[in-house]
């Protein structure tokens, strides 16, 4: 009994551990938080809307100015194509929801980094034109990724198993056709 | 207990028809033009009509949901898999309104170029019904 009471204040120490990573980036503990990927969608319709025809990209891939032009009424109208109209209230809660989290928005490692990438006041309307994409899949042979398995370089969990929890580490990649990806 | 048996087993028994309220319930929703009423014969049609898109290629309701209304379908362009459209093999088709509105607008107007009106969509429904 006395052995445990000598543990509670570790305990106690440890249990508050979760509360506070996290909040403060400059902290020592960051060290053990998950913000070195991007931030998982955490937001019900979001989720739900946009996964409905593809996969609910992280908000964290693209600027503000970027959501702001994807979402817009008329564009999504025409959304690559496709017709992807929403009822106002949906569409407004989707663009605050992805305002709310986009890259210059987030402290995760992958969104600045896209950030860094993109010139200054450049607008990307895609994912897949960001230069920090383009960069982390050019070794990747064009044929493992065109083809029925994967289609294109915007399927992400075609290939990133972790894709929807917003983890995208080498680790976590398995291609189809080709297996686990080794660099 | 026995009671209570019986009226799992009756409740049961009423799930077809529960299920068929849903598709009914989203058909009384639109008002048809003229007393015409709603048919599945003008629905069929409708639903096999072919229309030429802006990129040139031939578009109908079937190329993405598919010949077998009872199975999957596939969007010609995502790649998407479109659960069943009929509702005797998906109880939850047609059960939400707003979900059968976000569609027809967004279909119709890839398919047709144009929205479709309360007559059109209730006799596509009412096609759809059959299934």
């Amino acid at each position: 009994m006395r052995k445990l009471l000598l543990l509670l204040p570790v305990l106690l120490w440890l249990s508050a551990v979760p509360a506070s990573y996290g909040d403060d980036e400059t902290s020592w503990l960051s060290f053990f938080d998950h913000k070195n990927e991007v931030a998982p969608v955490r937001d019900a319709t979001y989720k739900k809307e946009c996964g409905a025809c593809h996969f609910p990209y992280q908000p964290g891939w693209l600027p503000q100015s970027a959501w702001q032009k994807l979402l817009a009424p008329s564009a999504l109208a025409d959304h690559f194509g496709e017709d992807a109209e929403l009822p106002e209230t949906t569409r407004r809660h989707i663009l605050d929801y992805a305002l709310l989290n986009a890259a210059d928005k987030s402290s995760y490692k992958r969104s600045k980094k896209v950030m860094a990438s993109l010139d200054k006041g450049e607008v990307p309307t895609r994912i897949t034109d960001v230069a920090y994409i383009r960069r982390k899949h050019h070794e990747i042979p064009a044929a493992l990724i065109k083809g029925d398995k994967v289609k294109s370089l915007s399927f992400c969990d075609a290939c990133h198993t972790k894709a929807a929890e917003g983890v995208f580490d080498e680790d976590t990649v398995v291609i189809p056709g080709k297996g686990k990806w080794s660099w | 207990m026995n009671k209570y048996l019986r009226m799992i087993g009756a409740l049961f028994l009423m799930l077809p028809v529960l299920s068929l309220a849903g598709i009914d319930q989203t058909i009384a929703h639109y008002t048809p033009q003229n007393g015409l009423g709603f048919s599945a014969q003008r629905g069929d049609t409708l639903w096999h009509r072919k229309n030429t898109a802006k990129d040139g290629k031939e578009r109908d309701c079937t190329v993405c949901h598919g010949d077998d209304l009872k199975k999957p379908g596939k969007h010609i362009k995502t790649g998407k898999v479109i659960d069943p459209m009929a509702p005797s093999v998906n109880h939850k088709r047609f059960t939400d309104i707003d979900k059968v509105e976000k569609w027809f607008l967004r279909n119709c107007k890839w398919t047709f170029g144009r929205e479709c009106t309360d007559q059109e969509k209730g006799d596509i429904l009412k096609y759809l019904s059959q299934f």
